[in-house]
């Protein structure tokens, strides 16, 4: 998949490449700037009355090209922040839909540098979030993985196979970059695991609505009332409720207990069944101006 | 005693959120459970009884005579199941049911732990599904039927390589989904821990008997341990008792095509370190952090990580990590057949091959010498497969 040589941030742009000042984030600054480009957006969202709209995509699907168009369609249809995924060999918190993304991805060469080139593009439009897999982050190095992200317009990175107990040598690294590193709370979390992951999150918490791994379900977030609530007991950081919310009133549900939601799984069904790229993008758009006008705004 | 979670820097949970509460309740309930007079009399009862331990210690009269050094196998072949697979697959589902869960997962390369396991539900009444790569369900469809026969549902896996390592992330995937109610019974010393943990302690007593049976028999300490690694149980299995003693530690690698070739499944000989299936260890992997497919003949080898015990012995020196080829296993299968009437795994096969060539490179062995080999499983399962590369070779 690498071509010979090549090494993970060889082959940077400048908008990969980290910056000494980037946009009013400061690169080389402490835990004060950390998440700060997301508390600003969820502190709008909440100050305009709607919860912020966050639509994932696999970074490189369908193609490097393609995933650019739809990036900029999910923002002119509404998205407050966009999520994007490194795409992984081995993707164990999701379901078949998102496993297929990446791996077509994959198959055409994508990169984590050409994951933080395709945030770059867009990075003065909204903040981007990574989803990234442990190991791609510490196989290009964790100090020059943050700063790139950083350089490229990511405010924070999710990295769902990074428990809270294993995550404190990445949040310090991070830190340095003044990106977040997002945590997951989950339904089975116990209490003290939960006051563990609010002492420790920076930016927002990301709830896990399913006992689960990622993918579209007829019903969702049965579970999602009650560990809201034990989250809201310890913590004052924005909720951001996403695995199995795939329609409006999923959205709307969920919107009514969370500070913002993430769809991305129906997004990605919808792009791999779409014969052209325009169509990919109109009927996306679509699903994201319904979700966008089911969480206000 | 608490179970560790690190062995040196290697181990650790690198794991979905939602799995940690199972991981620490699994923690605790191993903590008690070998601590339990009651628990471990029970499974010393299933494991003399059911599965047929002690397993014998064979002094190798032809294989020795050939190699002029002194070979014992230990015959784990002769196991219940035909693998050394069973030790583990009883501890861990009398610790399920202890535990309160209904329903066992696994994941299988071979399809010997599929087996074990499958096989441990019967007898403890647990519903049992099987995970399993689309080529390996091909190259070991005995095994499939086997554990269908026991009750067991085989899920297909088609996703990646189709083998081992897939199988793996389904029956991750699979506990995501049912974590409470469930039980992932991991067949090595890899995974999450407690997992490298669990496992050892329950391999251990293959090193344990054969320790005390080399004593008795000879009087003094085997000079050389050799165990095929794939995962690394039967090796660490062998390995553990041995430990803090003065004798060389040798796991053998499958070096496929060849140790230089891309094809092989050699995390420790050409592997980096990084996170597979939930912990830090050596694995095979591009420069981006992608996780390369191993290629192994054997399906139980055909594995891009290690477990993390494995690693820190690497780093520390304390065993020494040698590969053998396709080829080489190939050639140990059927000369074990002939020399001793043992048809060995062709897993366990790599670790002839390394006795056969005399032992680190090829230099030989000392006439005293006195060499353990844990002959982890037998060869039924791969005689159809050996049949068709041995005639592919020109092998007569």
């Amino acid at each position: 998949m690498t071509p010979d040589g090549m090494r993970p941030g060889g082959t940077t742009s400048d908008g990969v490449r980290p910056r000494q000042q980037s946009d009013g984030q400061n690169v080389t600054g402490g835990q004060t700037s950390v998440g700060a480009r997301l508390s600003t957006v969820f502190d709008r969202a909440r100050a305009e009355g709607r919860r912020v709209l966050m639509p994932y995509i696999t970074g490189g699907f369908p193609s490097p090209e393609d995933c650019t168009r739809l990036i900029a369609s999910f923002l002119d249809a509404g998205a407050d922040i966009v999520e994007l995924g490194v795409p992984y060999s081995d993707p164990v918190a999701d379901g078949p839909v998102v496993q297929a993304s990446a791996q077509r991805a994959l198959a055409q060469g994508v990169t984590t540098d050409d994951v933080l080139r395709l945030a770059a593009a867009h990075r003065d439009r909204a903040p981007f979030v990574l989803l990234a897999y442990v190991n791609t982050v510490l196989a290009y190095g964790p100090e020059r993985f943050f700063a790139c992200c950083a350089a490229s317009g990511v405010a924070g990175v999710v990295v769902p196979d990074l428990p809270a107990d294993e995550a404190d040598p990445l949040i310090a690294v991070a830190a340095q970059a003044g990106v977040a590193v997002i945590l997951l709370a989950a339904p089975p979390s116990t209490d003290a695991r939960l006051e563990l992951i609010a002492g420790k999150a920076r930016g927002f918490i990301y709830c896990v609505a399913v006992t689960g791994v990622t993918g579209m379900r007829a019903r969702s977030g049965d579970e999602l009332p009650e560990l809201v609530a034990r989250l809201r007991a310890r913590t004052t950081l924005p909720l951001v409720a996403g695995f199995g919310i795939g329609t409006p009133s999923q959205a709307r549900e969920a919107g009514r207990l969370c500070d913002g939601v993430i769809i991305g799984s129906a997004l990605i069904d919808m792009v791999a069944k779409s014969p052209t790229v325009d169509a990919a993008c109109a009927t996306t758009a679509g699903l994201v101006r319904a979700t966008r006008a089911a969480l206000g705004g | 005693m608490t179970v560790e979670t690190r062995f040196g820097r290697y181990g650790g949970r690198y794991v979905p959120e939602t799995l940690v509460p199972a991981l620490d309740e699994l923690t605790i309930a191993w903590e008690e459970a070998r601590e339990d007079a009651a628990f471990q009399a029970e499974l010393a009862r299933l494991l003399a009884d059911y599965a047929g331990r002690p397993t014998p210690l064979y002094h190798a009269d032809r294989l020795s005579a050939a190699v002029g050094a002194t070979v014992l196998l230990k015959r784990e072949d002769l196991c219940h199941t035909g693998a050394h697979k069973i030790n583990n697959a009883l501890g861990q589902a009398l610790l399920a049911r202890r535990m309160g869960k209904h329903r066992v997962i696994a994941e299988t390369g071979a399809g010997q732990h599929g087996v074990a396991t499958a096989t441990a539900c019967a007898l403890l009444g647990l519903d049992c599904v099987v995970y399993m790569g689309a080529e390996d369900v091909v190259r070991q469809e005995l095994n499939v039927v086997r554990m269908r026969l026991l009750g067991a549902e085989v899920r297909t896996v088609k996703s990646g390589s189709c083998t081992l390592k897939d199988a793996m992330n389904e029956a991750l995937r699979d506990w995501v989904a049912n974590v409470r109610g469930t039980h992932y019974l991991i067949g090595s010393t890899a995974g999450p821990a407690p997992f490298p943990v669990l496992v050892r302690d329950l391999q251990a007593v293959i090193g344990r008997e054969a320790r005390t049976q080399v004593l008795e028999r000879f009087g003094r300490l085997p000079s050389e341990i050799v165990a095929c690694v794939g995962g690394g149980s039967n090796a660490m299995g062998i390995f553990h008792a041995f430990r803090d003693d003065p004798v060389r530690l040798t796991g053998v690698e499958a070096a496929g095509e060849g140790l230089d070739s891309g094809r092989h499944g050699a995390p420790l000989n050409r592997g980096s370190t990084g996170v597979l299936h939930g912990s830090f260890s050596y694995l095979l992997q591009d420069a981006w952090g992608q996780v390369t497919e191993a290629h192994s003949v054997s399906a139980g080898l055909d594995y891009p990580g290690v477990g993390p015990e494995h690693a820190l012995l690497k780093d520390s020196g304390r065993a020494t990590y040698v590969g053998a080829t396709d080829s080489e296993a190939l050639a140990a299968f059927r000369r074990l057949a002939e020399l001793e009437g043992i048809i060995p795994a062709l897993e366990s096969a790599h670790a002839i091959a390394y006795v056969l060539r005399g032992g680190e490179g090829g230099a030989g062995f000392a006439s005293d010498d006195l060499i353990l080999v844990n002959l982890s499983g037998r060869g039924d399962k791969d005689v159809h497969i050996a049949a068709d590369l041995l005639a592919k070779e020109g092998v007569r």
